[in-house]
């Protein structure tokens, strides 16, 4: 059992790091740690594509009559642009924060709750 | 910082190979690690380097707001350009094929230049935000 | 160069390029043109293409040169013909109604960014549509929803914010759940082709990866669909957020990720795999009408307008879902009509409230008092939309729930009629509220001067309600093109 464990070594991994970073998201009440814990998690899908893409044997996919087996170039290329699209999530989410600490004064999701629910208080009497 | 003369020394002697080595992942992003994504961060780092040491409004006057949004823009539109040149030599859009007699000729022009659009909007986008970020005050003026 | 050809390119291609346009060009009437430019041409392909594919079948455009499965294929068949001219439809009439009632919702030096950030919206939109390439689907999400969370974040109240920052949060959860799939998926077949992933999936329905990736696919698409139970971003994003962006989104997001469901149940896994291996035909069945049921009663209870009917969206959601987990040709028709029906109605909904909204400067119950009164055209408007959510005859609203009862009887499942008929009582007491604000009460004191909505807000807005009202006299568009949708994605499958 322990080998079969070792053989998925990358899987266990990324399972590891997908929990944990949803566990973040859910139990952290700062923005910023969310943002934090979302990051993990997208980098456990990293994990996921690029475990099985590295052939055992294989060298970089650049064509030569030398060599026969090439790691698969298609999962790296997804990645880079899966990495693109949370750096700039990470960006959109942390500029958020700061206009959110500039309206509300706080970065604790409770904190920014509470503080919302006094004025539809009264707006709602309008 | 900018009091700090052992900063300040080693700030001026590394930035400009930062900025070498940026282009050299450019354009050797087909042979090893590298690419337009990596070269253009490694670009804004440099700038943000020399942002922290020399002040902010330094680095505003080398790269001034006008130019780094425009170079975001600039970037996606000479992306789209080389769609469109493909679209008018005959192929379909962004064919790399028809861009020169030869195809693989044509493959490494067309990558070349879409990887010189995408190094320009990210070190365009990187810097904005890092200006964007640095310019807030802690509490709160613009 | 033959332009005729290249029309699947040009779709997305168009409005990407109005956006770093709209950047460079930072003067907020300059920045409007190449976008209102690039929507209206987007609409124009759109509409070119629905007539190609009706007379002479699916059109395949291989992106670069490439072959598809190798390259990037845009595939525009009976149903991603239809969507995209919906979503570039509701664009067009969207954004002339976004740059009159953005005068007052948004700071001045945002504009140029507001109308860069809806080209780039309605990029990703068309091109979740058109892709036939599963990881060019998730790009085309990810362009879609940054330039959403931003749009929504561009609201007056301050709880925008907080709103689109939830929904950046679910949202990308959704994306990563989306990818988690795609990757399996891509795992097991070794190919991102949907087309060709279908072909290669026929053989695998039991292996467990490839339910593993169907699970997290129904997941990820469900957060964005708000399906119930995930549906709690929806309300507050649609709540917070500037009319025109309300309007469009409501009109769009969602029949987008119902349109990415469909793709991936009946073109890449197949029926058999959806509906015989897992036990998607009952787990549907429950979560749709619990939100057909929930939703709306929550909606009665709500003191916001934009909240009520929000909630009332993820009411109809429930509808759509229900046609699908029927897993027949009726069913489908019914779904997919119901896109169109639903999009043209909130769409006009959404428009006519940000025009009540100008005028009275808020838009909770308490301060649409007398809206009848004050502005009639808005308010009958507001009335004729209405209708259509609860389905009277005469409105889009009820030709997609005739097509659902219909379906529902060749099933032989009376009770279901039952329960849907009793969830159109439901949104006759939400559409009773505003009803009762409006006309059975007299404007306040400040607001009785109020005049009529200017015609930048007002005619965009009728051409929408002028479409419920269109659509559900005269079904052949939406119900012919959605038969043979529902047609083909059933006979692809099975």
């Amino acid at each position: 059992m322990f080998a079969h464990i070792w053989s998925h070594f990358d899987y266990w991994a990324m399972l590891f790091l997908a929990m944990a970073g949803l566990f973040i998201v859910i139990a952290r009440g700062n923005l910023i740690k969310k943002l934090v814990g979302l990051g993990i998690f997208q980098t456990s899908v990293y994990l996921l594509y690029l475990g099985p893409a590295k052939i055992v044997g294989g060298t970089a996919p650049i064509v030569d009559a030398a060599f026969k087996v090439y790691s698969n170039p298609l999962p790296h290329v997804l990645i880079l642009t899966a990495i693109v699209v949370g750096v700039a999530t990470l960006a959109l989410g942390l500029a958020l924060v700061v206009r959110i600490r500039e309206a509300y004064g706080t970065i604790e999701e409770d904190e920014v709750l509470r503080r919302d629910v006094q004025p539809a208080g009264e707006e709602a009497q309008q | 910082m900018t009091r700090d003369m052992v900063l300040r020394v080693v700030a001026k002697l590394l930035i400009p190979f930062i900025l070498l080595f940026a282009l050299y992942v450019q354009f050797h992003g087909d042979f090893g690690p590298g690419g337009g994504f990596q070269a253009g961060v490694i670009f804004a780092a440099a700038m943000v380097f020399y942002a922290v040491i020399y002040g902010l409004d330094n680095a505003r006057r080398v790269l001034p707001d006008w130019l780094v949004e425009s170079m975001i823009a600039a970037g996606v539109l000479l992306y789209l350009g080389v769609g469109f040149a493909g679209l008018l030599l005959g192929g379909n859009f962004l064919d790399y094929f028809v861009l020169d007699p030869e195809p693989v000729a044509g493959q490494h022009r067309g990558i070349f230049w879409v990887e010189a659009g995408v190094a320009i909007t990210v070190s365009g986008v990187m810097l904005k935000i890092f200006y964007l970020f640095a310019g807030r005050g802690t509490d709160g003026e613009q | 160069m033959n332009a005729h050809e290249h029309l699947p390119a040009l779709q997305v291609v168009l409005p990407l390029a109005a956006a770093p346009l709209a950047v460079l060009l930072r003067d907020r009437v300059a920045a409007f043109v190449p976008v209102l430019a690039a929507t209206w041409a987007a609409f124009a392909i759109s509409v070119l293409m629905w007539l190609q594919v009706g007379e002479s079948g699916p059109i395949s455009y291989a992106l670069g040169s490439w072959a598809p499965p190798w390259g990037i294929e845009y595939r525009v068949d009976s149903l991603s013909s239809l969507l995209l001219m919906l979503v570039s439809g509701v664009a067009a009439v969207v954004l002339p109604y976004g740059r009159a009632s953005i005068e007052r919702e948004i700071r001045q030096d945002n504009h140029a960014l507001f109308y860069a950030m809806f080209a780039l919206c309605l990029t990703g939109l068309l091109g979740i549509v058109i892709t036939g390439d599963a990881f060019n689907l998730f790009v085309f999400l990810e362009i879609s929803s940054l330039s959403s969370y931003v749009l929504i974040a561009l609201g007056r109240d301050r709880r925008a914010l907080v709103a689109a920052y939830q929904y950046l949060i679910m949202g990308t959860i959704r994306a990563t759940f989306i990818v988690i799939g795609v990757g399996l998926l891509y795992l097991k077949t070794g190919t991102l082709n949907l087309a060709d992933m279908g072909v290669r999936l026929q053989e695998m329905t039991s292996h467990r990866p490839v339910l593993a990736a169907l699970a997290f696919l129904t997941v990820g698409i469900s957060l964005k669909l708000a399906l119930f139970p995930l549906h709690q971003w929806l309300p507050n994003a649609y709540a917070y957020a500037p009319s025109a962006v309300s309007a469009f989104l409501a009109a769009t997001a969602t029949k987008v990720s119902v349109y990415a469901l469909l793709r991936f149940y009946f073109s890449v896994f197949g029926e058999t795999a959806v509906f015989r291996r897992l036990p998607m035909e009952d787990f549907m069945l429950i979560l749709a009408l619990a939100g057909m049921f929930v939703a709306s009663t929550v909606a009665i209870f709500q003191r916001d307008l934009k909240r009520l009917f929000a909630y009332s969206s993820v009411a109809q959601i429930g509808y759509i879902v229900l046609g699908i987990s029927f897993d027949s040709v009726t069913g489908l028709t019914a779904t997919i009509a119901h896109l169109v029906n639903h999009a043209v109605t909130k769409g006009g909904l959404f428009l006519l409230l940000g025009a009540a909204m100008a005028g009275m400067g808020g838009i909770t119950l308490a301060r649409v008092h007398g809206l009848g009164r004050v502005m009639p055209l808005t308010a009958f408007g507001i009335v004729l939309c209405g209708l259509s959510l609860i389905g009277v005859p005469g409105t889009a609203g009820f030709v997609s729930k005739w097509y659902l009862i219909l379906a529902a009887l060749e099933k032989g499942q009376w009770w279901l009629v039952f329960l849907i008929v009793a969830s159109s009582l439901l949104a006759v007491a939400y559409v009773w509220r505003f009803v009762e604000a409006a006309y059975f009460h007299a404007p306040r004191a400040d607001l009785a001067a109020v005049r009529e909505a200017p015609a930048g807000l007002a005619i965009p807005a009728w051409i929408m309600v002028g479409a419920t009202i269109w659509f559900g006299l005269d079904t052949s568009v939406t119900v012919g093109s959605a038969a043979r949708a529902a047609g083909m994605l059933l006979r692809v499958a099975s």
